[in-house]
């Protein structure tokens, strides 16, 4: 007897999760992810069309567009949070909507005063273990809310939380790299 | 009736099936050409036997030149005529080259690329670099006695826009199709991962004459993966020769004033340092027009006074690290490339700063060109089984400027790239018309740190509260690394759109006119030349339509196939015709019609990779 798959049909609208044909859900595998990068990269990439004339080039360029944009989002667990939350219809619109707990905001400024004074390579790494338990903690809670609870409204606020710290990591490795030179 | 066509065991249906490409090392002191010749990557040798042709070329009165070697040995004699080194001029303004003082050139001053002025007047580096392009072009078709299919040429990976650009329009002039820009550093690592099978991190440490670059690479299931790149574009092994003639001649008091005797001088410094990779103490002699240079080098003095250099170099490799968010511990390896690798005090500092030997068993000045030959071959189609897919990255950062002359960064740096990235902008004034959008390139937060790539206008908006248009503006960054951008306004619909080049590289009538008096064409005529690459592309559209129909034939519906079957015969037919207007028309015609194939035939393509993981993943 011969089994019949059917074949999902993805295009260029669909959404990363189908693009990649992994599920809509937060907890993803990093190196699933690469390796399916990479599967997909190599059917569409321009370079696999170089001797194939014009058409099949842009039409390439457009595949292979799409599939890395899609694996910049699923890669990295603050913005694949905030695009299941938009997908959800719970858009996090970072820029207009920036209330936060007062609570995060002490915390940060706290961070921030910290970041100031530290004059160490000690206290840089200390700072850096505490940002990078909380970012840690909250990866967790916005797991937990997407995936477990599907409250979408409260993922966006775990989500917010998130970019503040992000940014904040950033100034984190300026300072680190300020320190060496 | 179909036809099936036989052909003996071994030999390929068509004798033109097999294409002749190669990789191009279009490098600062020396270029080399290398080719995939019975499934293995070498370098092609001139006449007589030698594979470097010296990046250098001599302009004579009258509108000859010297390319080479000649050029090369009339340094110290023709100084002010002899270009060397042009690739450090490359999409670059005069304000770029901080040392332009210690150069024997005159210079002319432009707003985009800078000019030489040499005794056949004024020439461009896209006009230098096209013509050692144009030599190693016809030395492959010597070797091959056919028509170049088409070349990888390599550039630093930190290259911008606007050097890669300038690149482009070199091989355009030199008549050679480039199948793609390739990091040179990547070039290696295509050399290394397939004669070596490595898997796993690696750091490519790449010391040329004139440009110093890192990169971090991971390799995996044939795939070359740019994690990160950095480096200096104006640091290599000439600054260490600048450095030794410097030191020399204030140890001896002896000044080398006239451009013949700085090029003597830099010589002199190059065979010096050269000699002092493998002895610990040589004599530097020099013969100039005052007085003579006669002076005993240790290698340990060479090293101090060049330790500046060593130090930068590893300082760059300690930021690409932390970019790419590594450390020492996890670097499987490192390769060296670029003939400067070869000072003792290079291999030292590198062994040192990752704690294990670098791999060196390549020829470091070699190994970019094989491994653009390599993907050559791949990327003509003469090696079907290869699975070699080369995953890049944007080395600089892309953006618009703002208000207030801060830079919005739209495409971040070390993003993978094709890429397309879009931002939303708005009118500040009420009514406002039209909007200016200035294109800069860099890391900085001030346009005017950045490198300005273009200038374009957005106009016809209709008049609007301000705040009220929608302006979104779309980068797009195809595999070479050149940069597109669109803007669009979405209230009412009005479009720009610009190919980043005008402003720093050679605008198409500046080509056009170089073209005409360019070595590469002096001894063709112009039309003849036009038709037979008419015919040439003619011949490969066919040929990739006729093996996308063998594979997907099915996709077609039968009136879709005959519009297919129609177009190819007209232009089967009309290639012969001596109007390259009229094959070009029909080419257009041709890649029109099959442009909706080639989309269906794509996703095949990926439901085809959507199939194969749920097979393997139940």
């Amino acid at each position: 007897m011969r089994l019949w798959r059917v074949v999902p049909r993805v295009n260029l609208q669909s959404n990363d999760f189908e693009l990649f044909g992994v599920a809509k859900q937060f907890a993803q595998d990093r190196a699933a992810l690469d390796a399916r990068w990479k599967e997909l990269q190599r059917e569409a990439h321009p370079d696999k069309f170089a001797a194939q004339g014009n058409a099949a080039q842009r039409v390439a360029m457009q595949w292979s567009v799409r599939i890395n944009e899609a694996y910049q989002r699923l890669r990295d667990p603050l913005k694949r949070a905030a695009y299941l939350c938009e997908l959800a219809g719970s858009p996090v619109n970072a820029h207009s909507n920036t209330a936060m707990p007062a609570a995060f905001l002490m915390q940060q400024m706290q961070w921030r005063e910290d970041l100031d004074d530290a004059d160490s390579d000690e206290a840089l790494i200390e700072l850096r273990e505490t940002v990078d338990a909380t970012q840690r903690m909250l990866l967790s809670e916005c797991a937990q809310r997407i995936d477990h609870l599907h409250d979408f409204a409260a993922a966006v606020q775990s989500v917010r939380a998130l970019m503040f710290i992000e940014k904040f990591s950033q100034d984190l490795d300026l300072a680190f790299y300020k320190l060496e030179t | 009736m179909a036809l099936l066509q036989i052909s003996e065991p071994g030999q390929a249906p068509n004798p033109h099936q097999r294409r002749i490409a190669v990789g191009i090392d279009l490098g600062t002191t020396h270029s080399l050409v290398a080719a995939v010749r019975h499934g293995v990557a070498e370098c092609l040798p001139d006449n007589e036997g030698r594979v470097i042709l010296p990046s250098v070329v001599r302009y004579l009165a009258g509108g000859g030149r010297d390319i080479g070697y000649p050029a090369q040995a009339a340094l110290a004699s023709d100084a002010a005529n002899t270009i060397a080194s042009a690739k450090r001029f490359m999409g670059r303004s005069l304000a770029d080259i901080t040392d332009a003082h210690k150069l024997p050139y005159r210079f002319a001053n432009h707003t985009g690329m800078l000019g030489v002025i040499t005794v056949a007047g004024e020439k461009s580096p896209v006009e230098v670099s096209a013509d050692i392009l144009a030599t190693l072009r016809y030395r492959a078709e010597d070797t091959f006695n056919d028509d170049l299919y088409g070349a990888v040429i390599t550039v630093p990976a930190y290259f911008d826009d606007a050097q890669r650009q300038a690149t482009k329009d070199a091989a355009q002039l030199a008549g050679i199709n480039v199948l793609r820009l390739i990091n040179e550093p990547t070039a290696a690592a295509i050399a290394y991962g397939l004669d070596n099978a490595s898997e796993g991190v690696y750091a490519i440490y790449d010391l040329g004459g004139g440009t110093f670059d890192i990169s971090i690479l991971r390799l995996s299931q044939g795939v070359f993966e740019v994690v990160a790149t950095g480096g200096d574009s104006a640091l290599g092994g000439d600054d260490y020769d600048h450095a030794l003639a410097e030191w020399v001649q204030t140890e001896t008091g002896v000044q080398a004033v006239s451009p013949a005797d700085k090029a003597t001088l830099k010589l002199a410094a190059r065979a010096c340092k050269e000699a002092l990779t493998a002895t610990d103490s040589v004599a530097i002699h020099a013969e100039l027009t005052r007085a003579n240079i006669h002076f005993d080098v240790e290698r340990s003095q060479f090293e101090a006074i060049t330790a500046a250099l060593t130090v930068r170099t590893i300082a760059a490799v300690r930021k690409a690290l932390r970019d790419a968010r590594m450390t020492v511990q996890d670097v499987q390896g490192v390769v060296m490339v670029g003939g400067s690798t070869r000072m003792p005090q290079i291999q030292a500092a590198v062994a040192q700063f990752f704690g294990r030997a670098p791999l060196n068993n390549l020829n470091p000045d070699e190994v970019v060109a094989l491994g653009a030959s390599i993907q050559a071959n791949q990327l003509a189609g003469n090696n079907t089984a290869g699975d070699l897919l080369l995953l890049d990255v944007i080395p600089l950062s892309l953006g618009v400027e703002t208000m207030g002359g801060l830079v919005e960064r739209i495409v971040p740096r070390n993003q993978t790239i094709p890429t397309a990235m879009a931002q939303d902008f708005t009118t500040y004034k009420d009514g406002q018309t039209a909007l200016a959008l200035h294109v800069v390139q860099g890391e900085r937060d001030l346009v005017a740190d950045c490198r300005s790539l273009a200038r374009f206008e957005l106009r016809g908006i209709p008049p609007m509260a301000a705040g009220a248009a929608r302006i979104r503006v779309t980068f797009t960054v195809d595999a070479d690394g050149l940069l597109n951008v669109a803007a669009h306004e979405q209230v009412s619909g009005v479009q720009a759109d610009i190919n980043v080049k005008p402003s720093y590289g050679l605008g198409d009538d500046q080509i056009a006119k170089m073209l005409q008096d360019s070595f590469a064409t002096a001894e063709q005529d112009i039309r003849t030349r036009a038709v037979v690459e008419a015919q040439v592309d003619a011949d490969r559209l066919l040929l990739a339509i006729h093996s996308a129909l063998d594979a997907d034939a099915d996709l077609l519906d039968a009136p879709e196939r005959a519009e297919i079957d129609a177009a190819m015969l007209a232009l089967s037919e009309g290639r012969n015709s001596a109007d390259a207007a009229r094959i070009e028309a029909l080419s257009k015609a041709l890649s029109q019609a099959t442009e909706s194939f080639a989309a269906q035939r794509m996703n095949r393509g990926i439901a085809h990779a959507l199939a194969g993981k749920n097979i393997s993943s139940i």
